[in-house]
């Protein structure tokens, strides 16, 4: 089953809310998906030329100290972090992928949940209502948000099977559905250099969005791609550094429902989840159509597009 | 009227007091409020009523109905009025896919668009649309009436046995054994009175009418030395 949502602001003015208009959202989902959840929040920037990266480590008492340490002294760059339950958010001042390099090899036990200058990723086992407040999402600040509620199918009940995957800067996705060549489709991708971390379906999806958009195609043509290359069921909610998408399949047996005003655009899996939205009253309401691609982006000073 | 809110019970609370109705009726009218897209709202009602939903439902409202009235004064989920039997379910707003989903019989109005695959398997019941329908409408369409205002999605009736199909608008593509049929004056009665059931207001002769052209295995005598 699964549940998806998507909170994406065009009113800066809500930036300061962003977490706290989203938890309800995420919890609603819970019949939906009770045996994992996680969301992406984009903002907080890095600038160009450094990178943020989310971290985990399976111990909450993990030295990150030591590890920004070791950054700091041996590539000598400089390493703002904070952590959060078993996550750290760290911002470097490079940005060629040296930083992930090291980590990868000198902290093996430490994964790389995302990587990019805006996007950070928080996921866990459990019911969502407890992980939104193990990471005090109500709380937190940003321009767009996407998130998860899992029941699964294709692989175990891990965090490492949870969502949202990202597999490239500033992307990730979101999958309600359950897609039949992942497995193909996954040698083949990592013959074109992708890596992937688990046996998960949508994390091919993920992958694939990758692959095509260092290609060169934009978000709007590597969705195109996916939709003639993926088999299977899915509604995918994307994010990016600057926006969001979302796409169903052909046949769209997977649900969503999408909100607007002059403030936001939200999607869900199921409207229950838009009703503590404020204004969803007088908000534009619609299914989104099959095999149609649905794109959000604003431009660094215009707001949206 | 009896008035009920659904955040000061649950939907199980409402639809047993609903129930309770079909043992002795001691109230016709009811109103509910602030449904905010719960599920299953107003199911397997077996009773005269009418009951009128003031905001947004979640999938599966007015399922299985017999006999009741069911207005939603907003947007309604999906398999809307699915395997109704009776009486008459009318959606305000937009409904979701698989309205009218499997239904025997009554008549389900939609005043908005309505998604795809609205009408699946129907059998018996009537459905009219004031706006458009999406994809693989009608599909397995068995008996009843589906009328379109607006326009069809793809594969409009799709492996459809006896359903009539009367679209005004486009149709995007039909169905597997789906065709287009003469209107004659039996069709031009038929859709007059759908319409007038559903309170619409439109031209009967601008429809068009869709319909089985019998072709696939299930109509083929032939085939019934198979058994």
């Amino acid at each position: 089953m699964c549940g998806i949502v998507g909170l994406y602001l065009k009113n800066k003015a809500l930036e300061s809310q962003l977490g706290e208009l989203f938890e309800p959202m995420l919890i609603a989902m819970t019949d939906r998906g009770p045996d994992s959840a996680g969301f992406a929040i984009y903002g907080d920037e890095v600038p160009e030329g450094s990178i943020k990266l989310t971290l985990r480590h399976a111990n909450e008492d993990y030295d990150w100290a030591g590890l920004a340490g070791k950054l700091k002294t041996e590539l000598n760059v400089g390493v703002e972090w904070f952590n959060n339950s078993k996550v750290a958010i760290f911002k470097i001042n490079t940005s060629d992928g040296i930083a992930e390099a090291f980590i990868t090899e000198n902290a093996p036990d430490v994964l790389i949940l995302s990587a990019g200058q805006s996007i950070e990723i928080l996921k866990e086992v459990g019911l969502p209502e407890n992980i939104a407040k193990t990471f005090n999402l109500k709380g937190m600040k940003g321009s767009h948000i996407i998130g998860h509620t899992r029941m699964a199918t294709e692989s175990a009940v891990t965090m490492e099977g949870s969502h949202p995957f990202s597999t490239g800067m500033d992307l990730c996705l979101v999958h309600n559905g359950s897609l039949s060549n992942h497995n193909r489709l996954r040698q083949e991708l990592q013959r074109e250099g992708i890596v992937f971390e688990t046996e998960n379906d949508s994390e091919v999806a993920a992958g694939y969005l990758t692959w095509r958009l260092q290609q060169g195609d934009t978000l709007n043509e590597a969705l195109t791609n996916s939709l003639k290359d993926l088999d299977g069921f899915f509604t995918f909610t994307v994010g990016t550094r600057d926006g969001f998408a979302v796409m169903r399949d052909p046949i769209a047996c997977k649900p969503a429902v999408m909100a607007e005003t002059d403030d936001y655009v939200a999607m869900a899996s199921e409207y229950q989840a838009l009703t503590t939205l404020p204004g969803i009253e007088n908000a534009k309401i619609w299914e989104p159509e099959a095999a149609t691609i649905y794109v959000w982006e604003r431009s660094s000073d215009e707001g949206v597009k | 009227m009896k008035t009920i809110n659904l955040t000061e019970c649950t939907v199980r609370d409402l639809n047993q007091a609903l129930h309770d109705q079909t043992v002795e009726c001691t109230e016709r009218e009811w109103e509910v409020l602030e449904p905010k897209g719960q599920h299953n709202i107003a199911c397997g009602l077996d009773q005269n009523i009418s009951v009128d939903i003031k905001g947004p439902t979640g999938y599966f409202c007015a399922g299985m109905n017999k006999k009741a009235h069911i207005t939603i004064h907003g947007n309604a989920g999906q398999g809307v009025a699915e395997n109704m039997m009776s009486g008459s379910v009318r959606v305000k707003g937009n409904a979701s896919q698989a309205a009218g989903a499997t239904a025997h019989g009554g008549l389900l109005v939609i005043e908005g668009d309505a998604g795809a695959r609205c009408g699946i398997s129907m059998k018996g019941v009537d459905i009219v649309v004031k706006g458009s329908v999406g994809h693989m409408s009608c599909f397995m369409g068995q008996a009843g009436s589906l009328v379109v205002c607006g326009d069809a999605g793809d594969a409009l009736g799709d492996s459809l046995y006896e359903t009539h199909i009367y679209v005004k608008g486009e149709v995007k593509s039909l169905g597997a054994d789906c065709i287009a049929k003469e209107m004659r004056d039996e069709h031009i009665e038929e859709l007059s009175e759908l319409l007038n059931r559903a309170g619409v207001d439109e031209d009967v002769t601008a429809f068009k009418r869709y319909g089985t052209a019998r072709q696939l295995y299930n109509f083929k005598v032939d085939n019934t030395s198979a058994y």
